[in-house]
């Protein structure tokens, strides 16, 4: 039991090791969503559930918008749910 | 398969004994950028956060960026808005060069600077820019452009055709000559054509301008042309390849614009003369016969010579366009790529966007976007993704994307130069 709780404390690790590079597509949210205050919605503060349920619905055309429609249908699922854990956790 | 996750695990144990950058990114290794542009700051500030050793060339104290200097010379906005300079990017740590690169040497992974220093690297970055050729269109050098500016590369020629567009006298005449694919920032010239025109359209009543395009399609061309016509018709006037609109010389003392069916008197002429990738890229043997570099979609490694890198306007990107929201995306990503390449890792195939916004008038924008991957050995649109907005949006909308424009500026300049 000891022996597996470390496997899965380094094995934690190891999925964190590559944190450097960020998911594909996540970099270049940053390039327009910036601090609060701004007409372009600020990320800091929102969940990862939150960033993947709105990339979604833009997906979708649930959630109207003018560009994010036509970005966020360039990404799956998961890959939109991996690019919101990143921007969740404070990556820009 | 066994022995690849004992690896692994024995490689997280490593780096949770190591300190903070080492053990996100178990590089080493030094790193050279040439060019604090968007895409060459931004590099540099990503890999120096990694905890890379990266030294920063660029020469000019302050950096004038292009994207809403065409605001500059409608006079919608100061020269002093379009400005940054490199102290925050100091004071974060990153070792600024301040001097250019006068040669660099993929052999020997060294590159010579003006004032005598040589750097070495084990992975250079180049994002240096454009140059204009001053070469490709018969009576437009270097001092012609003092004459008939070209303003697209931002600064003193911004503020000589702002100067210029100021002092026409109503009732006369603009040129705007706009070249073929690729060059610099493709919607470009039709956001200035649009912003003269509105300029002339409030300012100047009687005053015209004439769009000669060396094509016949370009970037957002719908939402341009609806936006002419409702807004500056009798004001603009556009003339495509297919009507003899490819300029074929100037003469900057008659102050004429010739194509192969008429000459055009201007009293003021605005020249965008062909370009290609910044001279150090060709001096490093980086550049094709395009003039253009050829790059890795997944790490913008050189095709031609190994260990450098090629960001921004200067690279062939495939679908990318160059505009500095691409060259901030692909800073990111190279940097990403670098640190990855330089922990023995490979990098993963990343996905990059691009987010263009142009004004046609004050408080009316209109955007572009896409998304890139790697896709058979080139950087390709996501299929089903992407495109500029509709033609049918309403006023609401338009106010909105310019707000959105402002405020992107905002936001990629401070995340760029701090």
């Amino acid at each position: 039991m000891r022996r597996f709780a470390l496997l899965l404390l380094l094995a934690t690790q190891v999925t964190a090791f590559p944190a450097a590079a960020s998911p594909p597509g996540a970099s270049s949210c940053s390039g327009c969503h910036g601090a609060p205050g701004g007409a372009v919605p600020s990320l800091s503060r929102h969940s990862a559930e939150d960033i993947a349920a709105s990339l979604a619905a833009f997906r979708s055309g649930a959630r109207p918008a003018t560009v994010m429609n036509r970005i966020a249908k360039g990404f799956s699922e998961e890959e939109s749910r991996a690019i919101a854990d990143y921007i969740a956790g404070g990556g820009q | 398969m066994i022995s690849i996750g004992r690896r692994a695990v024995l490689a997280g144990l490593a780096a949770a004994t190591l300190p903070r950058p080492a053990l996100a990114q178990g590089a080493r290794g030094r790193v050279v950028v040439i060019g604090g542009g968007f895409g060459g700051a931004t590099a540099a500030r990503v890999l120096h956060r990694a905890g890379l050793d990266v030294t920063l060339v660029e020469p000019a104290e302050t950096y004038w960026a292009c994207p809403f200097s065409n605001e500059v010379i409608a006079g919608l906005r100061p020269m002093s808005a379009q400005g940054f300079g490199y102290e925050a990017l100091r004071a974060s740590g990153v070792a600024i060069a301040r001097t250019s690169a006068e040669a660099v040497d993929g052999a020997a992974r060294q590159v010579r600077l003006a004032d005598g220093q040589v750097l070495d690297y084990d992975r250079l970055i180049l994002s240096p820019g454009i140059a204009l050729r001053f070469d490709a269109l018969p009576g437009y050098d270097a001092a012609a452009a003092e004459v008939m500016p070209h303003a697209w590369k931002a600064g003193a020629q911004t503020e000589l055709m702002a100067k210029k567009l100021a002092a026409l006298p109503d009732g006369g005449t603009v040129v705007l000559s706009v070249p073929g694919n690729p060059y610099r920032c493709p919607p470009g010239p039709y956001e200035r054509a649009s912003l003269i025109a509105w300029y002339l359209k409030t300012h100047k009543p009687r005053a015209k301008l004439i769009v000669l395009d060396a094509k016949d399609t370009f970037s957002k061309q719908k939402l341009f042309e609806q936006a002419w016509r409702a807004l500056y018709p009798g004001i603009l006037d556009y003339v495509p390849l297919a009507a003899g609109g490819q300029v074929t010389s100037v003469d900057p003392a008659a102050m004429t614009v010739a194509t192969d069916f008429e000459t055009y008197k201007a009293d003021l002429a605005c020249i965008i003369p062909p370009q290609r990738a910044a001279l150090i890229a060709t001096q490093a043997g980086v550049a094709d016969r395009s003039g253009w570099c050829p790059i890795d979609p997944v790490t913008f490694e050189s095709r031609l010579v190994p260990r450098i890198h090629v960001i921004g306007d200067a690279a062939i990107a495939g679908a990318m366009p160059k505009s500095a929201f691409s060259a901030n995306a692909q800073g990111k990503v190279c940097a990403e790529a670098v640190t990855d390449l330089l922990a023995g890792r490979t990098p993963g195939d990343p996905k990059l966007i691009n987010t263009c916004y142009s004004l046609v008038a004050p408080g009316y924008g209109i955007s572009v976007a896409g998304v890139y991957h790697p896709d058979k050995g080139v950087l390709a649109d996501v299929e089903g993704a992407g495109g500029t907005g509709p033609l049918d949006a309403p006023e609401a909308v338009r106010q909105q994307e310019a707000a959105y424009a402002e405020d992107w500026y905002r936001t990629i300049t401070k995340a760029v130069f701090g």
